[in-house]
Parts: structure tokens; C-alpha cells; sequence
């Protein structure tokens, strides 16, 4: 029993890894209408970037929090240097473009950093806490605490600024934005921003287990998609319900089932992805695309 | 000096030629409705004015020109456009739609200003305030979409067909509102319809356009009268 609790906070925790990338994703989605498939590489990017302020002598807090503004900048400037001249191009065109930026910026971070598998800190002590004779990581429970005090966050400035509620009209209805004064474009622009950031606090809650290296996020990006479909890909709670639940799933069957073990994870998510979208393509939140003819 | 000027407009959606050649006038406080069949290029006429279809010829708002400006600074003039199909948030709440009216001026400190004066003229609003927006009836959408044009206290209100699909004594009280906001607050009204009796009842002046041009004009008392308009538009 208390090995089973266990298991279901280290699947929280790196749930909450897959929320906020999955997030970041539905983000995109609500607003550009695709999946951004360089998502993942973005946080890889902004991961290495606090990697090497780190490694010039900053300490973990500074660098993360300067790590989020540079993440913004970066997301803001990729939407206005990058999607911006396609946004008007149909959604297969934005995809390709996304893939494009996939690899470009893939190729960067190996010109830059090398391809050899770095170490990352982790801010918080490798030791564990006894609760009822139950034994939890606090790397487990920090950064599950981060991504969601990060969601928390994003769900407050979505709910209670009068930029969050001019994003959301955006994502809604951009013409009749626009003639309620709203700059749409700029409203895009910071949404791949807000998502950036969700993507490089995913990215540094995730490297210090997976370590830094050129394609770390390539595989939780899967998880990350799997999640978004999951929580339904144009549902925000829908992506935090799903990155959470597809964690601890993924968790328990990988200890429990002996079929699965550690090989078959990566797999059981993509299971997951296509009974979601046979059975109920809308996911659990998501809203039903009605084609009218 | 009329508050909104267009002459020899035209508008074009990619080949098709919608506007040929529209010129009208609209007065301070004055409510001019804009009559004519399917296609004639009415709800092309109101998108010329907020720019939100590429257009040549002159527009100009209290004196001014507005060239190639934007939607957005288009509405930050003080023209509040409810467009074809109302333009609501059906996903944001009955409030978050309004906030959204004051967000041309600044919204806080609007939407805390005008929120009262705009219920009053929709007091069953207060109730709805947290509701869905999509949620409302054809109706309310339509007295919603109204209300949050209010509540950014436009220089201009230009209404597209405010009367689609809706119930007459629905229509009646849409346009009862509309006549009261232009005799106690003199509002401007730049109104489109297809419902010309319910328009013409209801403005000083109005302009029948025929396949993007203005084809008659004048008092609206008088185009009631007139028997082209009665024949084509009043049906009798």
C-alpha cells in the first residue's frame, strides 16, 4: 500500500512535467490552430540556456526566473519572426513550418552545446520524507509544486487580467476582437510567449532525471501530445487533468504490469493517444468539432 | 460638418467588386438606416467604414480621414461595429463579453463606469452576468451585442442587421432601445436592414443600395412613401 502511494506521487510529479508541456501545446492550439510541434525543442533550448548561466555562476533561482524571460522573448519572437509571415496559410503549411523550426532549432542546441548528455541541478535536496510510513521524493514533490503553482498562475492571469480576457477573445473569435480595438497579432504573439515559458519550466523540471541533452524533450513531448488528446486538445484543464492522469497510468502500469516494465511506457502512451482519438476524439474536455456543410 | 463622410467608395473581396460607388453622409446624433436586398453591399458599406474589408475612395470620421488605419485604431475613434452574426464570445461569460466593449478605453475603469448606465437599458443582463454568453437566446445575444457596443460610449454605433432571425416584438424592443439611446443620449445610428419598415420607422434618413451603389436616398419618412422602396422593400 504505501509502495502504491509512492508510485502515484512520482507519477504526479512527472504528470505535472507532461501538463505543462501539454498545456503549452493547447495554448498554441486555441490560438494558431496547430500543433506546435517544436514545443518540446523550445524547452530544450531555454534548458540549455539556464544550463549555461548556471554553469557561469549564477545560483538555481536567479537563473530559472531570468530563464522564463528569456524563454518569453524567444516565444514571442519566434510567433512574430517565424509564424507570423504564414499565419494566414492554411494549417498544413503553419505545421510544416513548426516541424521546420523542430529541427532548426535541434541542430542549434548541438552547434551550441554539443551532443554530449550534461548533468542539471536540481533545486531541491535529494532526500525523502516519511508520511505514515510512506516514503516521498521531495524532487517529486518540488516539482510538482512548480508546474502547478506555474498553471496556477497562467489560470489567474487568464481569469483575472484584461490581457488574459482579451487572449481568450482572440482564441474565440479574432475578427470581432479586432473591432473591439484588440492588436490580434499581438495577442498571438504573446500567447506563444506565455507558452514558451510553460514549455522551459517543464524542461528544467525534467532535466535533472533525464539529463540535459540535445533530445530530452523529444520523448516527453509524446507524453505531452498523448495528454492534450487525452484532456481534449482545445481544453487548458483538460491538458492538466490528462498530463496528471497519463503519469500516474503510466506509472502504475510500468510497475505493476509486468508486460509493460520500463520498455513499454513510451508505447502505452501512444495507446492511450489512439484509443482517446478513436473512441472519443474530443478527449475528456474538449469540445466537439461540428462541421456545418 | 457630417460626423462620417464616405464618397465614391468601393470595396473589393479578392476579384469580386462589392462597393462600386457608395457616397452618404451621416449627421451628429442622427439615425440613418442602410436598406437593400441580399448582396447589395450593405454589410460591405459598414465594413469599408472599420476597415476590415480593403477599400479605395474617402471615409472620414468627425473630419478625418482614415486612410489605410487599422480595425483596431478604426474602433479606438469611437466606432462600435456589431457586426453580421453579433461578433459575441459565445465560450466568455455575459460580463467578460461586456468587459471586452470596454476594452477600446481601457477596461477596468470603464467597464466600472459605463457597466451601470448600459444595464439599465438591459436590467435582466445583471442577472445573466455570469452565464454563458452562447447560452442566451437570438434575442438576448443580440441586446448582449448591442450592450457591449454601449458600454465603450461610441461616437458611432453601426448596427448589422440587428433584426436577423429574431422575433418581431423582439425586433420592436431592439429598435425601441435603440431610438431611445439616439433621443436621450443622441447617439449616432448607422443601422443596416432587411426589414426596411421596422428601419425606415426608425431613422431620420436612409440609403437603398442596389449591387454596390447608392440607388435612392433621401428622409425616410419619404422613401416610405416612395414606390420603388415600397414596392421592392415594404412589399405593398
Amino acid at each position: 500500500m504505501a509502495e502504491f502511494a509512492q508510485q502515484i506521487v512520482s507519477g504526479l510529479a512527472s504528470g505535472a512535467i507532461y501538463a505543462s508541456l501539454a498545456l503549452a501545446l493547447v495554448l498554441i492550439y486555441r490560438s494558431t490552430d496547430v500543433i506546435n510541434f517544436a514545443q518540446g525543442e523550445m524547452a530544450t533550448f531555454t534548458t540549455y540556456t539556464a544550463w549555461s548561466l548556471m554553469h557561469h555562476g549564477m545560483s538555481y533561482w536567479p537563473a530559472f526566473a531570468l530563464t522564463l524571460a528569456i524563454a518569453f522573448a524567444g516565444g514571442v519572437a519566434v510567433e512574430r519572426v517565424v509564424i507570423r509571415p504564414v499565419e494566414r496559410r492554411p494549417e498544413l503549411v503553419i505545421v510544416i513550418v513548426t516541424i521546420g523550426l523542430l529541427l532548426t532549432i535541434n541542430a542549434t542546441i548541438g552547434w551550441i552545446w554539443g551532443a554530449d548528455v550534461k548533468a542539471f541541478d536540481s533545486p531541491f535536496p535529494n532526500n525523502t520524507w516519511d508520511v505514515h510510513s510512506v516514503t516521498i521524493s521531495v524532487q517529486d514533490v518540488g516539482t510538482l509544486g512548480v508546474c502547478l503553482l506555474t498553471v496556477f498562475l497562467l489560470w489567474g492571469f487568464f481569469r483575472f487580467t484584461t490581457v488574459g480576457l482579451a487572449m481568450r477573445a482572440v482564441a474565440i473569435n479574432p475578427n470581432a476582437s479586432r473591432l473591439l480595438a484588440v492588436r490580434v497579432g499581438w495577442m498571438l504573439a504573446l500567447g506563444w510567449g506565455l507558452a514558451a515559458v510553460l514549455g522551459a519550466v517543464a524542461g528544467m523540471m525534467a532535466a535533472p532525471t533525464v539529463f540535459l541533452d540535445p533530445s530530452m524533450m523529444l520523448v516527453i513531448l509524446i507524453y505531452a501530445f498523448a495528454a492534450a488528446v487525452l484532456g481534449g486538445i482545445d481544453s487548458p484543464a483538460g491538458a492538466v487533468v490528462g498530463g496528471l492522469s497519463l503519469g500516474v497510468v503510466i506509472n502504475l502500469l510500468s510497475r505493476y504490469v509486468n508486460f509493460v516494465g520500463t520498455e513499454l511506457r513510451l508505447p502505452t502512451a501512444l495507446a492511450v493517444l489512439l484509443v482517446v482519438l478513436i473512441i472519443r476524439p474530443q478527449g475528456l474536455f474538449g469540445h466537439k468539432v461540428v462541421r456545418r456543410v | 460638418m457630417p460626423l462620417l463622410e464616405l464618397s465614391g467608395v468601393e470595396a473589393r473581396y479578392g476579384p469580386i467588386k462589392a462597393l462600386h460607388d457608395v457616397t452618404l453622409t451621416l449627421d451628429d446624433g442622427e439615425v440613418v438606416a442602410l436598406l437593400g436586398a441580399n448582396g447589395a453591399g450593405k454589410t460591405t458599406t459598414l465594413r469599408a467604414i472599420s476597415g476590415t474589408v480593403r477599400r479605395s475612395g474617402n471615409v472620414s470620421f468627425g473630419g478625418r480621414s482614415l486612410g489605410r488605419r487599422s480595425p483596431e485604431s478604426i474602433a479606438k475613434l469611437g466606432i462600435a461595429h456589431v457586426p453580421e452574426g453579433r461578433g459575441l464570445f459565445p465560450e466568455l461569460t455575459v460580463w467578460e463579453n461586456l468587459r471586452m466593449g470596454a476594452y477600446v478605453r481601457g477596461e477596468r475603469k470603464t467597464i466600472r463606469a459605463e457597466a451601470p448606465r448600459v444595464l439599465g437599458y438591459f436590467p435582466w443582463l445583471e442577472e445573466r452576468k455570469t452565464q454563458q454568453a452562447g447560452t442566451l437566446s437570438g434575442g438576448e445575444q443580440q441586446m448582449l451585442a448591442l450592450a457591449r457596443a454601449l458600454v465603450s460610449r461610441p461616437r458611432l454605433l453601426m448596427l448589422d442587421e440587428p433584426s436577423l432571425g429574431l422575433a418581431p416584438t423582439i425586433v420592436a424592443e431592439i429598435f425601441r432601445i435603440v431610438r431611445e439611446l439616439n433621443t436621450e443620449d443622441g447617439l449616432s445610428v448607422l443601422v443596416v436592414e432587411q426589414n426596411a419598415k421596422i428601419a425606415l420607422e426608425s431613422s431620420a434618413r436612409a440609403y437603398v443600395l442596389e449591387v454596390g451603389r447608392v440607388a435612392v436616398e433621401g428622409a425616410s419618412a419619404e422613401l416610405e412613401r416612395h414606390e420603388g422602396v415600397r414596392k421592392s422593400y415594404l412589399g405593398y
